[in-house]
């Protein structure tokens, strides 16, 4: 079956990751042959950026340290303005097989609904996916809220291993969530009248530097996920139709 | 304690509370600066409504005058607050002079790029005035 879409992009959000980003890289190249590669270096002080291009991704480089919802956003913006009709994230540290890229997007070709996919760690029993436990719970605190929320399962909500349409794209690239967006995306999406699906991945451990997420991972960074998820509900969105352009001006993303 | 100074403090706290949420809710204040106003409020709520717990308090610090003890815990909120303010100015500042250099950085090679792509286009119309 050809793909309906004809122009994707596999977004590398990477933060000192030298060691494993021209790897990351050529393994997207060599599964999907079709996707350009952007690598968004979010003020690196090693030779990210430099390992990148030599690997011969496009690579955006941020003057300094913007987070991983700043870093991703500036993806989904270059994706918006180059004309992109599909992207993924793929983080740069290696631990998302990009063999599995093509599952996702023949999950998007197969369901002309849905405007994000993402690979799920849980869908599937034994996937051998280990973390600490403050992790866990956390992930059980927010896969059961936002199952709630969305009323569909969501099971895992910390995942960033995503794919979404040009929809989804525009979105993004108006309005990303900041300090752990992951979470807070799928409510946004939601909201939006956008909708996602997840598909059963593996995903391994990580080759090299230092989780961006699991940094974030504290009681700090919960209670404002919580927190901004909670508040999020109240807030009016305004709906967009298939179509359209998302009505959030990108003041408000800053 | 006066049940007069109780009822105001409760207004203020549940209205500073109400504000803040509002705000949140309006985009106006990022959460991650919200958390701190917001554990400032609920403190703040829960001691002018339970009077124990302030009396408690009151007590381990000395104070005599139950309600002076909500200034005191107010003050060590307004001074987390502006800590806090400042080390965010701080970073704000930095990041500021950072794009400032980027932003001067890329207009010298702007223009030295423009420079270079006239002095090309030059030559070359240069070369076709020969021609013709």
């Amino acid at each position: 079956m050809p793909s309906r879409f004809h122009k994707p992009l596999a977004i590398v959000p990477a933060y000192n990751e030298e060691g494993c980003v021209r790897g990351v890289v050529d393994e997207i190249r060599l599964r999907n042959p079709d996707f350009d590669i952007l690598v968004v270096d979010d003020g690196s002080t090693d030779a990210t950026a430099d390992e990148a291009r030599a690997a011969g991704a496009q690579v955006v480089r941020a003057p300094f340290n913007l987070g991983i919802g700043g870093a991703m956003q500036t993806g989904y913006v270059y994706a918006l303005e180059h004309g992109y009709d599909l992207a993924v994230q793929v983080d740069g540290d290696g631990q998302h097989d990009a063999g599995q890229i093509a599952a996702l997007r023949f999950h998007l070709d197969r369901h002309p609904e849905l405007h994000m996919v993402t690979g799920s760690r849980f869908l599937e029993r034994g996937g051998g996916y280990r973390s600490s436990a403050s992790r866990r719970i956390g992930i059980r605190i927010f896969s059961a809220l936002l199952s709630a929320i969305t009323r569909q399962p969501i099971t895992d909500p910390t995942s960033g291993f995503r794919m979404t349409t040009r929809h989804g794209i525009e979105l993004f690239a108006r309005d990303y969530p900041h300090d752990y967006p992951e979470v807070e995306a799928v409510v946004m999406l939601h909201h939006h009248r956008l909708r996602s699906a997840e598909v059963p991945v593996q995903m391994r451990a990580r080759a090299g530097g230092r989780s961006s997420i699991a940094g974030h991972w504290s009681a700090f960074y919960m209670l404002k996920v919580l927190l901004a998820v909670l508040v999020g509900l109240f807030r009016a969105r305004p709906v967009v139709q298939p179509g359209e352009n998302a009505p959030v001006t990108a003041e408000h993303a800053i | 304690m006066d049940s007069r100074v109780q009822i105001v403090a409760i207004v203020v706290s549940s209205g500073l509370f109400a504000v803040i949420i509002e705000l949140v809710r309006r985009r106006r204040l990022m959460e991650r600066y919200a958390l701190l106003w917001l554990a400032s409020a609920v403190v703040l709520l829960a001691l002018s409504i339970w009077r124990g717990g302030l009396e408690l308090f009151a007590d381990s610090v000395g104070v005599a005058y139950a309600p002076s003890a909500l200034f005191i815990v107010a003050l060590g909120f307004i001074l987390l607050l502006l800590l806090h303010f400042s080390l965010v100015i701080s970073r704000l500042a930095d990041q500021t002079k950072v794009l400032a250099q980027r932003l001067g950085l890329l207009q010298n090679e702007l223009e030295e790029v423009r420079a270079e792509l006239a002095t090309q286009r030059d030559g070359q119309s240069d070369r076709e005035h020969i021609h013709s």
